[in-house]
């Protein structure tokens, strides 16, 4: 859905999205990242498990909330790729430990 | 000199003469003319680097981006180059989630008390005074589908862009109406996106309204930008106007756009929709600190109460830019110098006749700036349709899911706003806060009831305004009357394990 | 006057609660209400049934929020039927955390003083130590101290619960008039008329229901109200996975997923904005309870007030001088729900509050300012 100009260069990024690793520029958010490999899917909703994307872009509609390191409903837009970053789809409300969320 | 960066809550000082919250033109310009002045200011911003939305990402801008993105966007160069020469301190990624007067259990209540979350922790600072400079967000556009991944606001392909040097590669369609939609086509274009049709959405009946400041316009910049604008457009892309309905489809992702005009019902098959109308004041910090604000007819939305220095209704915070009423990037950052100048006027670091003296240069700017504002308002003032959806499968609060029949069904019930709503259908409690739904409530019970919006009124807006975790709060100074509110018992007195408490 | 039988003055929980009894007995009700931004206790409700530790003091209470809690799967099933909407009741018995040996010991000697009270109608309960309490709450933090344990205590959706009463109000062709604050209240010739700036209205019966309002309204009817300030805050999380399956003294998962904090008071009523030394109290002491939710974003913090009496306990009354006029007042709006629908209005609606609730008039509070 987006692509990246040729003339936007720097250094890379290498993250995982569900277990996928993919590359980044230094310095896109989560987001942007994520638009720019061609994910556009970042959640399902807690209400009805709809599917969610990126809207706003400017940390005022949450609605790219994705799951980064372990920890869900962590915005997309305003968070920068790291080098390792584990991100993953949120599926409904947000989880933050396996162990008591049985 | 230059500023001052700060990277943790642990290098905040405990008291600063002024907090300014947001990093675009009216923030910058604000916090600028303020420190030069001599108060000491902390500036707070969401973003990684200062320029707010419209300047986004202009301090790592290559040559190629600033090109693409016009004359417009390289203006902002010289209010952050400024800015950064200032002696003002700098929090990027920092969030100011409340602001309050400051109220000690013990002695003088004095200023301002405000949360601000970095790096992962929080902390109160204070603060003798703040301006608001948190600008403006785009309007919702409640359409059918618009929760659809693959809809998006025309903001956010500027932010991609401008940030990440990304650029649509599917077939595109731009809907909507107000002045940034030809802009976002013509660079989109530029930048080789295909952009398959712009859907224009510009009432009709807004032209002859118009017409009455249309000399304004014309004499304005406004004016001759938005030509060049449109005829580039029309160039290169089919404009479709004259809409009367309009709705993205798809089963779990965009796959179509349902256009209904004047030539009857179109599907363009679509991988990106970018809708846009307009923008309006970004409100829940100023509502969360007990800022008065009325409903504005002209620009459709709430906006805050301001007075010429941009002084709110509480005592001890302005208001700048795009976050007090729609003025636009060159007019929010002359705005934002005259926020700073009355700042330091009111703690005492400028007479009356120093700050009248300052501010007449960009009074008189800001006068010709302004001058094709009401044109634009009048222009591109969002129609009924798109506003109050009328379509009862509409979604209205996107993190609740309620629709605009779920609201319409509810007014029976005797609900004469949108806080009783709130109670009734969560509309407005997720995340977002009400940030994306809070007018389009307010604006269908005004609908049904009859009344203007502004007798209906908005949510009443609660902190933290941005997301902060509960560890955060934990972390925060208790103190041994607070402990016997909770748990009855204070079981080890604070201050000898909270060094910080302000007791 | 011939078209309607009761006003109810107030339309929150309380009120729309009584008035939906009195509607669904037949009585035709109107309930005059605030308008959008009217306090509302509802709004702030924790949403516990709630009966451990009731009732220090004062057994008719305990036993009467007993009787509430019995009566809420009934009330349940009625509003569910009626309107669709479920107000998410359940009651799989509730806890009180305590986070240390003090706190823990401070609740076990104010169960045995309430059980140990004659007369009183004596309910199951346990103490747990950490062991015992991770065993049934796996998710709790290391160094909670202990819970008490009831199966008598639930929980229940207020906000649906105060919509499902208003959709039954509504349903059964209650009049409901919002933007109807209520100024004036007179009494003449058996019927009572109140006032307001949209005008008058009158009926022959009136239920005070205003709640921090019934202060003011209350001595125009020969009625007598006092209350104590009382703040409490609340804090609200983002939603998550479920991971707390009972209702807990002080935090809470509601069915939509989110988890509500609150258990502070505060005797003030200075304003709605929350004290940040509280939120920090509250947010360090749930964290402790339950360590999980401290990654939790916060999306609302605010502040409301209680409905307390000096002694804490409810005032249901009819004036002496002005028969047919009645006053409620209460906390608990949301335990108490199922009596007020069901056993007050059905008093109100045979015109008398019996003797066996005489130990909820306002006189007692005439006879502590004498002694």
């Amino acid at each position: 859905m987006f692509r990246r100009l040729p003339d936007r260069q720097g250094d890379l990024v290498t993250f995982t999205f569900d277990g996928t690793p993919l590359t980044a520029l230094m310095g896109d958010t989560v987001a942007a990242a994520l638009l720019a490999a061609g994910v556009t899917r970042f959640r399902t909703t807690p209400v009805s498990g709809a599917e969610r994307g990126p809207y706003c872009m400017m940390g005022v509609c949450f609605e790219c909330l994705v799951s980064i390191n372990g920890r869900g409903n962590r915005q997309a837009c305003l968070t920068t790729v790291e080098e390792g970053m584990q991100v993953e789809t949120q599926h409904g409300a947000a989880t933050y430990s396996t162990e008591i969320s049985a | 000199m230059s500023v001052h960066p700060v990277s943790a809550v642990s290098d905040l000082e405990e008291i600063y003469d002024l907090l300014v919250v947001g990093a675009g033109p009216a923030g910058l310009s604000a916090a600028t003319a303020a420190a030069e002045c001599g108060l000491s200011v902390l500036l707070c911003d969401d973003n990684g680097s200062p320029g707010g939305q419209i300047y986004r990402g202009i301090t790592e801008a290559s040559a190629a981006t600033k090109s693409r993105l016009g004359k417009d966007y390289a203006a902002g160069e010289g209010i952050v180059t400024r800015f950064l020469a200032s002696s003002a301190s700098y929090a990027a990624r920092a969030s100011v989630w409340s602001i309050a007067p400051h109220e000690p259990e013990t002695g003088e209540a004095s200023g301002l008390e405000a949360g601000v979350s970095l790096a992962g922790a929080a902390r109160l600072i204070r603060a003798r005074r703040a301006i608001l400079a948190t600008g403006a967000l785009e309007r919702p556009f409640p359409i059918p589908g618009w929760t659809l991944p693959g809809v998006m606001t025309a903001g956010s392909a500027q932010i991609a862009m401008k940030t990440a040097g990304l650029v649509p590669s599917g077939r595109t369609v731009i809907a909507g109406t107000g002045p940034l939609l030809y802009l976002l086509a013509s660079q989109l274009i530029g930048a080789g996106a295909s952009v398959i049709a712009v859907i224009d959405t510009t009432p009709n009946g807004n032209k002859r309204r118009a017409l009455a400041h249309a000399i304004d316009f014309v004499r304005s910049a406004y004016g001759l930008k938005g030509a060049r604008l449109l005829a580039q457009v029309h160039r290169h892309v089919r404009v479709i106007r004259n809409v009367t309905a309009l709705e993205a489809a798809g089963n779990g992702g965009l796959s179509e756009v349902v256009v209904t005009h004047r030539g009857g019902t179109e599907r363009l098959p679509t991988d990106l929709l970018l809708l846009h109308q307009g923008i309006v004041p970004n409100l829940n910090l100023s509502l969360a600190s007990g800022c008065a604000s009325g409903w504005n007819e002209r620009q459709a939305t709430f906006t805050p109460t301001v007075d010429e220095w941009c002084q709110t209704s509480m005592p001890d915070i302005g208001i700048a830019g795009d976050a007090g009423g729609i003025i636009g990037a060159e007019g929010s950052a002359l705005h934002g110098t005259l926020a700073g100048l009355a700042a330091a006027w009111r703690l005492g670091r400028l007479s009356e006749r120093e700050r009248d003296e300052r501010a007449a240069p960009v009074r008189a700017i800001l006068r010709s700036a302004l001058r094709g504002r009401p044109f634009i308002d009048e222009l591109f003032r969002p129609s009924d349709d798109f506003r109050i959806p009328a379509n009862p499968e509409t979604i209205v609060c996107r993190c609740e899911e309620v629709t605009a029949g779920a609201i319409r069904a509810t007014m029976p019930l005797g609900v004469r706003g949108p806080n009783q709503m709130k109670a009734y259908l969560r509309c407005g409690m997720g995340p977002c806060q009400g940030r994306l739904c809070g007018l389009t409530v307010t604006e269908i019970i005004a609908q049904e009831r009859g009344v203007a919006p502004g007798e209906v009124g908005y949510y009443n807006v609660r902190t933290p305004i941005k997301p902060v975790t509960l560890k955060e709060l934990a972390a925060l100074p208790q103190s041994d009357s607070a402990i016997k509110a909770v748990a009855g018992i204070v079981e080890k007195p604070v201050s000898a394990n909270h060094p910080q408490s302000h007791v | 006057m011939t078209d309607r039988d009761v006003l109810v003055v107030g339309g929150g929980l309380l009120g729309a609660s009584i008035a939906w009894g009195l509607a669904r007995l037949g009585l035709r009700v109107v309930v005059l209400d605030e308008g959008d931004t009217a306090f509302r206790a509802a709004r702030a409700n924790f949403g516990l049934v709630w009966v451990q530790g009731k009732g220090l003091g004062k057994l008719e209470y305990s036993n009467w929020t007993q009787a509430s809690a019995a009566l809420w799967p009934s009330l349940s099933d009625e509003l569910k039927r009626e309107t669709g909407i479920d107000p998410g009741f359940s009651q799989p018995g509730g806890f009180s955390i305590r986070l240390t040996e003090l706190e823990l010991q401070r609740g076990v000697d104010a169960m045995n003083t309430l059980q140990g009270q004659p007369n009183i109608a004596r309910y199951p309960y346990e103490i747990l130590n950490h062991r015992e309490t991770k065993a049934r709450l796996p998710a709790i933090g290391p160094t909670v101290a202990g819970s008490i344990y009831s199966p008598l205590d639930g929980h229940a959706n207020p906000l649906r619960l105060y919509r499902a009463f208003h959709a039954a109000l509504h349903k059964m062709g209650a009049a409901y008039l919002p933007d109807h604050r209520v100024e004036r209240i007179s009494h003449q010739d058996g019927a009572f008329t109140v006032e307001g700036p949209w005008g008058t209205m009158s009926a022959g019966r009136i239920v005070l229901a205003a709640g921090i309002g019934n202060t003011r309204l209350a001595p125009m009817v020969g009625l007598n109200v006092p209350l104590v300030p009382s703040r409490g805050q609340i804090i609200v999380t983002e939603k998550t996975m479920p991971f707390l399956h009972h209702p807990v003294g002080n935090i809470r998962q509601v069915d939509e997923g989110g988890v509500i904090i609150g258990e502070s008071k505060e005797a003030t009523m200075d304003h709605h904005r929350p004290r940040t030394p509280v939120t920090a109290v509250l947010a360090d002491r749930a964290m402790r309870m339950f360590p999980i939710i401290g990654e939790l974003n916060v999306v609302r913090i605010w502040a409301a007030f209680r409905i307390i009496t000096p002694d804490g306990f409810p005032i249901y009354e009819q004036s002496r001088t002005c028969r047919g006029a009645f006053a409620v007042a209460c906390h608990s709006g949301v335990t108490l729900a199922a009596n007020h629908a069901f056993t007050i209005a059905g008093h109100i609606a045979q015109g008398e509050i019996p003797a066996s609730l005489s130990t909820f008039s306002s006189e007692r509070f005439d006879v502590s300012a004498a002694a």
